[in-house]
């Protein structure tokens, strides 16, 4: 086994792998079964601030995105904060806390937006001998309307300013939790940072309206013939949260903030993704929710694998391995010029790749006969190499793209001398 | 013949479900061969299919169903849509679903037919699709306005109803003489059990009549009580579709014993039969012929309580009209196959067959070996011939087969006379063929009605 031992901002746990903050780590019913499962730290679901506890609905609070086998592709939900006595989960989290010493508990948090009331939590909270606290300025449905959650992530200054206020409340490492619900996440995370967070944790659900039962003409999930927007994770969001991921871990004004990274992660594989791509851990809640805790030994062994196949002693050898692929579009060497091929051994003559390209885009696959069997081919004097067909293609290596070098290109009539050119060099480009 | 083996109820209710109840005279039934899909299955197979551009199985269907996009129907929560894309192109979907022998046509040319991977169950698709708009009692086509012309359709299986549907939704008038006290021909009468359960064979002739204006005459035998001439001075135009009658013989001495039968008559007593209790089955049994209706026979009576039934075909399995799949069905269902061998003499005493006397027909070995099968039941499998058709009445035939001679819209060589189904087929003598045979004459007799005829 390689090590998978994480220190994320100083918070130790056996593997990078933590629960993130929702349903399943309501309670310590819930958080000692994943540690029992072997997860490697939770963030505890969201505490507000002491008094009459939150109301949830008690109608449906989940509605699921299906693939046609029914495997859930995404969630939404409505569920608020806990709905839990602030007092009787900081007993909880203190106990958890003792007994499960070499795991990772982060407290999340969500309280009005005004000083004093982040002054009275937080010491309660560091009592209970937590790892760290997670800001909560993500929710985007219930507490947002009520000047929190995502209401004060949207507005960098308040992230600042709350960001300012824990560090100076709390001796406690802060991670502040972000919002995709606006137009550019990196405003929030410099906010983060200026306000002196120790990291970024992102993304939080996605406003989101998951379907319109169609016999009763209602938005779902239903609470009594009304349905709201809520919150929206699992599979589906995983390259938006990718991208946001990594435009926070190659913005200049973020460099050494560290990202724990949440949005469809389901397996090690999306886990390794993230971390490749600038994530020092992962927090993980629909896959969980979709399948129970046990996912969590695919995940180690999963990762374990990947390490040593890689010859990667730690996490530090994948952690931002990717970054330097990520770049903006007009970096990209347009000088660079593949084609499609297709491998006429595994073509089960579907004829996909022809119909999409003929249809939809640039008319580079001919359909033809050969020995009385429908046959594709490729026309290289119109194939732009735009992946369509590789992509629709229902068999693995089936059609790949291949590069050209120092040859013609029948499409353009140049030589392909793939020396590097990017649109700020391009004479095409009035600005360059 | 000798009786007949005491049944065990419990071995013969293997695989006979009395569907009210256990008590003698009951209306006895199989058990499907393919069980119907669920929707979630449904749901899950439909999304298997690739959407193939110009899909080879649509090609590979006699009656030109658009495949993918039925499926893509039921795919998308539209299982009526699928339904109706699937009887305008063939009537009898409900039927070809069930017994088509898609591992030979359409499942056959998917694409995903590669060395890890299954085709679409289109058959138990297309099933899905229209017992759900025959249960909603969807029934998608209207008549037309009345042509005032009117069209004799002679026998009422698949082929004749198939015309007569067209036919009825163009407008025009029918009138189908049908010799049976029922509808539905081979559907009813000859495929089967385990094919057709829960009467589904009327039902369907009861969804496709309901277009209305087809006005079926049971008991009007061609060549009995009504001659081709009567029929053609009675209408505009007329439709052929009379099936076979006659069983091929084996040209053996003792074929008149008891104990030998034609498998196609066992099958229609088996299918009318109240009680399948008191169909007489035999102990050892031999089937004689290689193509469905053999295993089909077969596999009917090994169910019904049968010890030991053995079909002996006188080619090898490939050469087998019963498809890979049929035969398997038979073998898993203790059915032995035996292959290059062919009867030279019925064994009988006292009247009784009580074996059959084999030759090897191996070239290989050119051993000319004999050996002894004993039977107390021998059934001949071995194909049907066209029975009766007035030959004088100026109608080609085909020299070689016997059969009626007609172009490709189904037009015979006499005017005004179409013809279609088993009585033109010598080969792919299949319902979906027949039904095809009956839609597209259908639409050659309405091209003639109307004087476009080209």
């Amino acid at each position: 086994m390689a090590d998978l031992t994480a220190n994320f901002i100083g918070i130790k746990s056996p593997n990078p792998f933590w629960l993130a903050s929702a349903p399943p780590t309501d309670k310590a019913y819930n958080v000692i079964r994943a540690f029992e499962a072997g997860w490697g730290g939770v963030v505890w679901k969201t505490l507000g601030e002491d008094g009459p506890p939150v109301v949830n609905v008690a109608g449906p609070r989940y509605s699921a995105l299906y693939g046609k086998d029914r495997s859930v592709i995404g969630l939404n939900n409505i569920e608020l904060i806990t709905d839990r006595p602030l007092e009787t989960n900081l007993q909880e989290i203190a106990q958890v806390k003792r007994d499960w010493p070499d795991r990772a508990v982060v407290v999340s948090l969500m309280v009005p937006c005004e000083e004093s009331a982040w002054q009275s939590i937080l010491p309660r909270v560091e009592a209970t001998g937590a790892d760290g606290i997670e800001l909560n300025f993500g929710c985007p449905h219930g507490m947002s309307e009520r000047g929190m959650g995502a209401a004060v992530g949207q507005v960098p200054k308040y992230v600042e300013m709350v960001t300012a206020w824990c560090k100076y409340y709390s001796r406690l490492p802060v991670i502040v939790k972000l919002t995709p619900n606006i137009t550019d996440i990196r405003h929030a995370a410099r906010a983060a940072k200026r306000g002196g967070a120790d990291a970024v944790s992102m993304i939080n659900t996605i406003n989101s309206i998951m379907s319109v039962d169609l016999d009763q003409l209602v938005v779902t999930p239903t609470v009594e013939g009304k349905g709201t927007h809520g919150g929206y994770c699992g599979p589906a969001v995983k390259p938006i949260a990718m991208h946001m991921v990594a435009d926070v871990a190659r913005d200049s004004e973020c460099q050494g903030l560290p990202i724990s990274a949440i949005g469809g992660i389901s397996n090690w594989r999306d886990a390794t993704e993230f971390m490749a791509i600038g994530a020092s851990n992962v927090q993980v809640c629909t896959a969980a929710m979709t399948y129970g805790f046990k996912i969590i030994d695919d995940m180690v062994d999963g990762l374990s694998r990947f390490l040593k196949r890689k010859k990667m002693s730690s996490l530090e050898g994948i952690i931002g391995a990717a970054i330097p692929s990520v770049t903006d579009w007009q970096y990209l060497n347009l000088n660079y010029a593949v084609k499609a091929q297709i491998n006429q051994d595994l073509c089960i003559k579907c004829g996909r790749c022809y119909i999409v390209c003929e249809d939809t885009s640039h008319q580079a696959i001919i359909a033809t006969q050969k020995n009385n069997e429908r046959h594709y081919v490729v026309n290289n004097k119109e194939c732009v190499g735009c992946n369509l067909c590789v992509s629709v293609c229902p068999v693995e290596n089936c059609m790949s793209l291949y590069e050209l070098h120092d040859e013609l290109d029948e499409r353009t009539g140049k030589i392909v001398t793939g020396e590097y050119q990017n649109w700020t060099q391009h004479p095409n480009n009035p600005m360059a | 013949m000798k009786q007949v083996i005491t049944r065990n109820l419990s071995e013969a209710t293997g695989n006979v479900t009395n569907e009210e109840s256990s008590s003698a005279g009951c209306h006895s039934q199989f058990t499907e061969m393919h069980p119907p899909l669920d929707t979630h299955s449904a749901l899950v197979e439909s999304d298997r299919c690739y959407f193939c551009f110009d899909a080879p199985c649509i090609q590979a269907c006699p009656t030109g169903i658009n495949v993918p996009n039925f499926i893509r129907m039921i795919s998308n929560h539209n299982p009526l849509g699928a339904a109706e894309a699937i009887l305008q192109e063939n009537i009898m979907g409900g039927t070809c679903a069930r017994v088509c022998p898609v591992e030979t046509l359409c499942e056959q040319a998917c694409v995903r037919n590669t060395d890890g991977d299954k085709p679409i169950q289109i058959g138990l698709l297309q099933r899905y699709a229209v017992d759900t708009a025959m249960q909603a009692g969807e029934t998608f086509f209207t008549r037309a306005p009345d042509s005032g012309y009117s069209v004799g359709v002679v026998g009422g299986g698949p082929s004749g109803l198939s015309c007569a549907h067209r036919l009825a939704t163009l407008g025009h008038q029918v009138v189908v003489y049908e010799a049976r006290e029922k509808t539905g021909g081979l559907n009813e009468y000859g495929l089967a059990a385990y094919k057709m359960v829960n009467n589904f064979a009327q039902r369907e002739v009861d969804y496709i009549t309901a277009i209305g204006n087809i006005d079926i005459r049971h008991g009007m035998k061609l060549g009995d009580n009504i001659d081709l001439a009567e029929i053609r001075a009675a209408h505009d135009a007329v439709f052929l579709a009379v099936g076979l009658g006659a069983c091929n013989a084996i040209g053996l001495t003792g074929e008149n014993s008891s104990g030998v039968e034609n498998a196609v008559d066992y099958i229609r007593q088996l299918r009318q039969a109240e009680d399948l209790f008191k169909l007489p089955v035999g102990s050892q049994v031999v089937v004689i012929g290689g193509g469905m209706t053999a295993v089909d026979i077969a596999a009917q009576i090994r169910l019904l309580g049968a010890h030991e039934v053995t079909i002996v075909y006188r080619r090898g399995a490939e050469h087998m009209k019963a498809s890979v799949m049929e035969q398997e069905f038979a073998q898993t269902h203790d059915v032995r196959i035996m292959h290059w061998a062919q009867p030279m003499q019925l064994l009988v005493e006292q009247q009784q067959v009580v074996g059959v006397e084999f030759k090897s027909t191996n070239m290989v070995h050119q051993s000319q070996e004999k050996f002894v099968l004993q039977a107390d039941m021998v059934f001949k499998a071995i194909g049907q011939s066209l029975e009766f058709i007035d030959r004088d009445h100026g109608i080609e035939f085909k020299n070689d087969s016997g059969r009626l001679w007609v172009d490709a819209e189904r037009r015979t060589s006499h005017s005004g006379i179409w013809a279609g189904g088993d009585c033109i087929r010598d080969s792919e003598d299949l319902t979906v063929s027949a039904v095809q045979d009956g839609k597209l004459a259908a639409q050659s007799i309405h091209r003639f009605l109307n004087g476009i005829r080209d």
